[in-house]
C-alpha cells in the first residue's frame, strides 16, 4: 500500500479539518460501541464494522452536493453517519428496536433514508452497483444534476453485475461515481488471491471509464478526488471510478478471527496510516487546535455515541403487528 | 421433377400467416437464395428465400391471401422442359418440404373456443367492445400509462428499434422517443438491478424480459431488491416496477426456453404476480401494475399474444389485483386456472358440457394476491375442484389451492382436489414428447370425470 503522508492542502481551513476530525471520530467511536453492544448480545446476526476506513466516506461526503445520492454494501454504518443520519436511529436498528431507522425490521445491513438520500444498506455482494447505476439513470432522466456515489468493496469488484453496470453507465453516460473501497481483503481473501488484475481503478478501462487510485487513508486526498469525479459526472461526461486504497482494522464481521493477516500488519497500518491520527496531527501541528480542544470534541462525540447506545437499549421492540406491515403499498 | 414450395413457419409458434407479396412471377427462373415472397406473421414481415432451383411453374396462393396455414403448398417449381400444365394433379407430398421445419402444431394449444366473456362489473353496461390481441392490449396499456405519467419508461432487449422481440412494444419508440423506450444490452442481471434503482429513485420502470427464462439471471434483483426494499426500509423506500415478458412454454424451443415461473414468483411476499389470459385482463392488469407502488411480476404468454378478445373501449379501464374472474358458471365441478391454462380449462368445460357435466371455470388472473375466496365460494357450490396449470407439479399453484381448500372448505369437498400440471420433466424438444410433457384438454376432462365419478 502506497499511502503517503497527509499533506495539508493550503486551502484547507481549520473548520474543515475540525469537521473531518469530528465526523471520522464519530464513526470510529460509534463502531467501537456497536462492537461492544454486539459482545453484550444486544446486536444480533451480522455486524460489519467500518473502523479504519472512515476517511473514505467522510472525504467523499465533503465532495457531495445536496441532493446527491449514496448507497453501499452491508458495511454501512459509517456511510449513514457521514450523510447525516441520526446515530440513535442507526444504533437502534442495530439492536432491532422500534426506534431504528427501519423500525427494527432491516438490521445492520438494511437501512435507508429518503431525507439523507441514502439508498441502502445492501446485503448481497455487488447488488448495490446496478442499483446505484439506476439511481443515476433516474437523475439523468429527470435532469436534476444529481450524482450517485456507489460504494462497493474489492470483493464485489469481481461480480459480473459490476461490469454489466459499467457498460450501461458508460453507454448512457450516467452520472455515477463507482467508489471501490479496496480494504485489501474480501472477507478473508486477499486481493491478490482473488483478482487477476489487482489494480481496481483500471477495471473500467475497457468501457472507457476513467479511474484513479486514491490514498483512502487521507481524507483530504479523498475529498479532492471526489470533487474531480463529481465534476466529471456533473459535466455530463458519464461515470468515474475511484479506487480507495484503505484498510479495515477489524475482522470482516464480528465473528471473524482474522487469521488471514498478521497482527503486525494491522498494527503497522494503525500506527503509520490512521486517518484520524493524520488529521489530528495536522490540527495540532498547524496550531489549529490544542489538545484540550480535541479532548472536548472527543468528549462530545462520546456523549453522542453513549446517547445512541442508551436509546438503542431503551427503545422498545417493534410491536408484533409490525411483522405484517410495510410489505405492500 | 416438380417441387412444391410450402408456406414456411417463420417462428416457433407460427401456425399461419399472410402471403403479402410475390416477388417472382410464373415463368421466372429461381435460384437458391432468391427472395421469392414476403410473408407476414403476426409479429413481422419476413422475406422468404427459395431453397431449390427451377422455374416458377405455378403460383398456387395469390398474394394478399391471409391465414395461409403453415405447410400449405403455395407454389410449384418446375425444371427445364417441364410444363406447368403437367401439374394438374400435384403429386401428393412427393416433394420434399424444402422450406422451414414443420410447424409446431403438436404442442400449440387448442384454438380457444368461442367463449362469451362474462359480464364484468368493472365495465359499464353498453360499453363498446373492440377485438384486440393480447399483444396490442399490452402495448395499449403501456402507451396509456406512459402518456399520463412521464416517470413511466420501458426498458429491455430489442424493445425500441426492433419494436419488441415479440412486437409487444410496437410503435412505442415512435411515440415516446429513445429517452423512454430504451434498448438495453443483453445484460438481464444488470438492467433489472438498474431499473430497480431507478424505481427507488422515483421513476416507474417497465422492464421487458425477452422471456422469463432469461430473468433467472436477474432473479436476485427481482426478489432481494424489488420485493424486499419496502419491508427492509420500514416502509420508507418503495420500488414501483413492472417486470414483464413471455413466460412458460412456447413451442419446440426446448428445456431452457420453456418454463412456467408462476409458482416461483407467487411465493415471494413483497411481489405482486399477474398472469392474464384474455386481452382485456392483460390491459387492465398491466395498467394497474404500472400505476401501483408495488413491484409486479407480469407473466405473459407467447402463444396468447396473437389471440383476440373483446376489450372494452374506455378512457381508463383497469382490473384490480386479487380478484378472480368467473368465466363460466357451472354446478358440478370448479376448474381453477390462469394464463394459458385457461385455454385447456375452457375447452374442457365445453366438451364436458356435451357430456352433461357443468363446469364452473375460474381465471385467477393474479397469483399474488390470490383470490381464494372466489375459489372457496365456488367449491362450496360444486363440491369438486380441478386445477389446471402448465408449470411443474411440485409446489405448484394447484398444490396451494388444494391446501387452502382442505383447510377452509374441507367439509364441502366430495372428492380429492386434482392438480393438473405439466409433467415433472424438463421440456423435451421432440414434437411428440413435448406434447406429452404439456397439460392437455383431455387430461383436464379425465380429471373432471374422476372427481365427478363419471
Amino acid at each position: 500500500m502506497a499511502a503517503r503522508k497527509s499533506a495539508k492542502k493550503p486551502n484547507t481551513s481549520k473548520e474543515e479539518l475540525l469537521g473531518y476530525y469530528r465526523e471520522m471520530l464519530l464513526i470510529r467511536r460509534f463502531e467501537e460501541k456497536a462492537g461492544q453492544l454486539y459482545g453484550m448480545g444486544l446486536i444480533g446476526g451480522f455486524c460489519h464494522l467500518y473502523i479504519g476506513q472512515e476517511a473514505v466516506v467522510v472525504g467523499l461526503e465533503a465532495a457531495a452536493k445536496e441532493g446527491d445520492k449514496r448507497l453501499t454494501s452491508y458495511r454501512d454504518h459509517g456511510h449513514m453517519l457521514a450523510c447525516g443520519m441520526d446515530p440513535k436511529g442507526v444504533m437502534a436498528e442495530l439492536t432491532g428496536r422500534s426506534g431504528g431507522l427501519s423500525k427494527g425490521k432491516g438490521g445492520s445491513m438494511h437501512m435507508f433514508s429518503k431525507e439523507a438520500h441514502f439508498y441502502g444498506g445492501h446485503g448481497i455482494v455487488g447488488a448495490q452497483v446496478p442499483i446505484g447505476t439506476g439511481l443515476a439513470f433516474a437523475d439523468k432522466y429527470k435532469e436534476n444534476g444529481g450524482v450517485t456515489f456507489t460504494y462497493f468493496g474489492d470483493g464485489a469488484a469481481n461480480q459480473g453485475q459490476v461490469y454489466e453496470s459499467f457498460n450501461m453507465a458508460a453507454l448512457w453516460q450516467l452520472p455515477v461515481i463507482y467508489v471501490i473501497e479496496n480494504n485489501q481483503y474480501a472477507m478473508g481473501t486477499a486481493v491478490k488471491r482473488a483478482s487477476s488484475m489487482p489494480d481496481m481503478f483500471k477495471r473500467g478501462e475497457s468501457f472507457s471509464i476513467p479511474g484513479e487510485a486514491v490514498d483512502g487513508m487521507d481524507v483530504l486526498a479523498v475529498k479532492e478526488a471526489g470533487q474531480k469525479a463529481a465534476d466529471h459526472c456533473r459535466a455530463g461526461k458519464g461515470p468515474y471510478i475511484l479506487e480507495m486504497k484503505t484498510y479495515r482494522y477489524r475482522g470482516h464481521s464480528m465473528s471473524d478471527p482474522a487469521k488471514y493477516r498478521t497482527r503486525e500488519e494491522v498494527q503497522k497500518m494503525r500506527e503509520d496510516h490512521d486517518a484520524i491520527e493524520s488529521v489530528r496531527a495536522l490540527l495540532l501541528n498547524g496550531k489549529h487546535a490544542t489538545e484540550d480542544d480535541l479532548k472536548a470534541i472527543d468528549k462530545e462525540i462520546k456523549a453522542i455515541v453513549n446517547d445512541s447506545a442508551e436509546f438503542a437499549k431503551e427503545s422498545p421492540l417493534p410491536a408484533v403487528e409490525e411483522l405484517w406491515t410495510d410489505i405492500y403499498a | 421433377m416438380a417441387t412444391e414450395i410450402l408456406m414456411p413457419a417463420l417462428s416457433p409458434t407460427m401456425e399461419e400467416g399472410t402471403l403479402a407479396k410475390w416477388l417472382v412471377k410464373e415463368g421466372d427462373t429461381v435460384t437458391s437464395g432468391d427472395v421469392i415472397a414476403e410473408i407476414e406473421t403476426d409479429k413481422a414481415t419476413m422475406e422468404f428465400e427459395a431453397v431449390d432451383e427451377g422455374i416458377m411453374g405455378k403460383i398456387l396462393v395469390a398474394e394478399g391471401t391471409e391465414a395461409v396455414k403453415v405447410n400449405t403448398a403455395i407454389a410449384v417449381l418446375i425444371e427445364e422442359g417441364e410444363s406447368a400444365d403437367d401439374l394438374a394433379a400435384p403429386a401428393p407430398a412427393a416433394a420434399p418440404a424444402a422450406e422451414a421445419p414443420a410447424p409446431a402444431t403438436a404442442s400449440a394449444p387448442a384454438t380457444p373456443v368461442e367463449t362469451v366473456v362474462p359480464e364484468d362489473p368493472e365495465i359499464p353496461e353498453g360499453t363498446e367492445m373492440r377485438k384486440t390481441t393480447v399483444r396490442e392490449a399490452l402495448r395499449d396499456a403501456m402507451a396509456e400509462e406512459m402518456r399520463s405519467d412521464d416517470s413511466v419508461f420501458l426498458m429491455g432487449e430489442e424493445v425500441a428499434e426492433y419494436q419488441g422481440a415479440y412486437k409487444v412494444s410496437q410503435g412505442l419508440l415512435d411515440e415516446f422517443g429513445a429517452r423512454r423506450v430504451i434498448d438495453t444490452p443483453i445484460t438481464e442481471h444488470g438492467f433489472a438491478g438498474l431499473a430497480a434503482g431507478a424505481a427507488m429513485g422515483g421513476l416507474r420502470p417497465v422492464v421487458e424480459f425477452m422471456t422469463f427464462n432469461f430473468a433467472m439471471q436477474a432473479i436476485d434483483h427481482i426478489i432481494n431488491t424489488a420485493a424486499k426494499t419496502r419491508y427492509m426500509s420500514g416502509g420508507q423506500m418503495t420500488c414501483p416496477i413492472v417486470f414483464r415478458g413471455p413466460n412458460g412454454a412456447a413451442a419446440r424451443v426446448g428445456a431452457q426456453h420453456s418454463q412456467d415461473y408462476a409458482a416461483w414468483y407467487a411465493q415471494i411476499p413483497g411481489l405482486h404476480v399477474a398472469m392474464p389470459y384474455s386481452a382485456a385482463d392483460a390491459k387492465g392488469l398491466m395498467k394497474t401494475a404500472i400505476r401501483g407502488d408495488n413491484p409486479v411480476v407480469f407473466l405473459e404468454n407467447e402463444l396468447l399474444y396473437g389471440q383476440s378478445f373483446d376489450v372494452p373501449v374506455m378512457d381508463d379501464f383497469t382490473v384490480p389485483f386479487g380478484k378472480a374472474r368467473i368465466w363460466r358458471e357451472g354446478s358440478d365441478v370448479t376448474i381453477v386456472s390462469f394464463g394459458i391454462g385457461m385455454t385447456y380449462a375452457l375447452e374442457a368445460a365445453d366438451k364436458l358440457a356435451e357430456d352433461g357435466i357443468s363446469a364452473e371455470v375460474i381465471d385467477l388472473r393474479t397469483l399474488r394476491p390470490l383470490d381464494t375466496d372466489t375459489v372457496i365460494r365456488s367449491v362450496m357450490k360444486t363440491n369438486r375442484c380441478v386445477t389446471v396449470e402448465e408449470g411443474w407439479p411440485v409446489a405448484s399453484i394447484g398444490n396451494h389451492i388444494s391446501a387452502v381448500l382442505m383447510e377452509q372448505a374441507f367439509d364441502y369437498l366430495d372428492a380429492p382436489v386434482l392438480n393438473m400440471t405439466g409433467k415433472d420433466v424438463p421440456m423435451p424438444y421432440a414434437a411428440n414428447l413435448e406434447k406429452l410433457a404439456l397439460i392437455t384438454t383431455e387430461e383436464v376432462i379425465a380429471a373432471v370425470k374422476a372427481v365427478t365419478y363419471r
